[in-house]
């Protein structure tokens, strides 16, 4: 008999103990992030520098040394670079790189010797259909970019470099992530 | 409402039609009307729900469709009405079919006697309650029907236990509706709110503590009726699918839905009838128009905290087991209602005029509980420190 008028005590004072746990967490701030649009900074400016999303290809700072078509374990990245005899220049005809085959390795981006070839903290790379995700970077053949000994004065170019330099010298880590 | 149709057949609109179709026209409108407002409310609790659930385990819940999400009810409705009505091969056809339909119909017939003010009330049936426990049991023929015809295990076993579960849990609600009626002598739903008054020591579940404890035998049996968790065991997704209704789809299922969604008005109301005093307002002022409105009000602000309690209680209690739930209502709401019933009639005999005492020590008594509860919410809150969100918008 005491265990059945227990059983009716524990049950009462469990269900108004639950009723007041949960009463509590109703007012409570919700943990959602209301990924895309309702954030207050998007996710692409909170990721690391050195986040390994999207490739991107700086085309003006590339030297077309093929390095990177090289490390590309997938074969994801086809660059067509010529000599021009005459004025010794290396000039890009082509430069696919293949986002649906992308494995996100890096890579790529570690033997060019400019920085061109990076990784963005862009991920959102969804499409209707896998040919769009052939990002082609060459509309019309360009000359090459060449490495000099002196520092770039080109204003153009200068930041594009100064980026491309960083992203050789700098490591994602969590602690300054 | 005979009175009703009759004044508009002499004089009013419908002069010159013949007593029965003024009566067919009348009846159909008043049954658009009424289903209208269950679809309406059906619908708008689906959002509610979902919101209230995600709030209580820290997410946003449903905003997007329209302000707040609340259109979020529409465009799964669209969505559930353009999906393809899918008959199994093995099914009983005309039983599958007909299924939803018996579980609306006996739904959609307690709202015949629901009051929802002195003088809305689409007909003061004078075995009013007796009708609306009477008609509410033809669900569980639509659920069983739905769960036999669907020629699948889990439908079976879904419909097969919520024949057990409704059946089993009409005995200690019908008890506890008898203790009601012990009091007030009358079965008519506009009877027993007359008999109580606008102040909460007036109700009836203050009036004694046997009614007391009776409210919330009468609130869990109800829950356990409308399949409600922690006794939604007809439609356990975890084990069984989803019970009765794993084989429907497109507007068939939804009508189920709406059952489920709308029975919590049934189960609000039904309670706020016979325990909370109705549509009781004080009588503030002799314009009839502004008496229904505050009526009105009334009403519906204790039916919707009585759904948001179940909303609440949805989101706080896990599931029961078979066993534990035919043992909650044979071994304990049972005799429980036995009890009130036998004291209730002591009390009756005891004091015929009722005892105003005991009426003020047992609201008092629910104060305790409330100022209570709202000092253990505090309290949860201190301890955790957590970031609070109290509006609703988000």
């Amino acid at each position: 008999m005491a265990g059945y008028f227990g059983n009716i005590r524990d049950a009462v004072r469990t269900i108004f103990e639950g009723l007041t746990i949960t009463a509590s967490h109703f007012v409570r701030k919700p943990f959602t992030i209301q990924y895309p649009d309702r954030m207050d900074i998007p996710v692409q400016d909170q990721l690391p520098f050195r986040y390994r999303g999207l490739l991107d290809v700086d085309l003006e700072i590339c030297t077309g040394c093929l390095a990177c078509e090289r490390a590309c374990p997938i074969d994801c990245i086809v660059i067509e670079a010529k000599k021009n005899k005459k004025t010794r220049e290396m000039v890009l005809e082509r430069f696919d790189i293949d986002l649906a085959k992308c494995m996100y390795c890096g890579l790529c981006s570690e033997p060019c010797p400019t920085g061109s070839i990076h990784h963005t903290p862009e991920f959102e790379g969804a499409d209707y259909s896998l040919e769009s995700l052939i990002r082609r970077y060459v509309k019309a053949p360009v000359i090459a970019y060449k490495v000099s000994k002196e520092p770039e004065t080109d204003p153009n170019v200068a930041p594009i470099l100064k980026r491309g330099l960083r992203y050789l010298d700098e490591f994602a880590s969590p602690e300054d992530g | 409402m005979q009175e009703f149709a009759d004044s508009l057949l002499n004089g009013g609109i419908l002069t010159g039609f013949s007593t029965e179709a003024g009566y067919a026209i009348v009846i159909g409108v008043f049954a658009f009307l009424v289903l209208n407002f269950i679809m309406l409310n059906a619908g708008i609790f689906s959002w509610a729900e979902r919101r209230v659930w995600a709030r209580i385990q820290s997410r946003v819940g449903p905003n997007r469709v329209g302000p707040q999400g609340l259109l979020q009810w529409l465009a799964d409705g669209i969505k559930n009405i353009m999906k393809e009505d899918i008959v199994p091969l093995a099914a009983d056809r005309p039983l599958f079919k007909a299924a939803p339909y018996l579980a609306m119909a006996g739904f959609f017939a307690a709202f015949a006697a629901l009051p929802f003010s002195q003088g809305l009330i689409v007909a003061d049936l004078n075995v009013g309650v007796l009708y609306i426990t009477a008609v509410t049991a033809l669900v569980v023929v639509g659920i069983l029907m739905a769960g036999w015809s669907s020629n699948n295990k889990w439908s079976l076993l879904g419909g097969i236990r919520s024949a057990a579960q409704i059946i089993s849990y009409e005995i200690p609600a019908g008890i506890t509706v008898i203790t009601v009626v012990i009091f007030t002598g009358t079965l008519s739903m506009q009877g027993i709110i007359e008999q109580q008054g606008w102040a909460p020591w007036n109700w009836f579940i203050f009036s004694n503590p046997f009614l007391f404890v009776g409210f919330f035998v009468f609130y869990v049996s109800l829950l356990a009726e409308g399949n409600r968790t922690p006794f939604d065991l007809p439609e356990a997704e975890s084990e069984i699918v989803a019970g009765a209704f794993t084989e429907y789809s497109g507007l068939r299922s939804l009508l189920f839905f709406l059952v489920e969604w709308g029975n919590l008005y049934v189960i609000g109301a039904l309670c706020a009838t016979l325990f909370l005093g109705g549509w009781q307002v004080p009588h503030f002022t002799d314009n009839a128009f502004l008496l229904t409105v505050a009526q009105l009000g009334a009403f519906f602000l204790k039916t919707y905290f009585l759904v948001f309690l179940s909303m609440w209680v949805r989101a706080t209690l896990p599931r029961v087991r078979v066993d534990q739930l035919m043992s909650l209502c044979w071994k304990y709401l049972v005799p429980i209602s036995f009890v009130n019933l036998i004291g209730s009639m002591l009390w009756l005999v005891l004091f015929p005029e009722g005892l105003a005492i005991a009426r003020y020590a047992l609201f008092a008594f629910g104060c305790g509980i409330i100022v209570y509860f709202l000092s253990r919410v505090v309290s949860h809150l201190r301890r955790a420190r957590p970031e609070l969100h109290i509006s609703p918008i988000i």
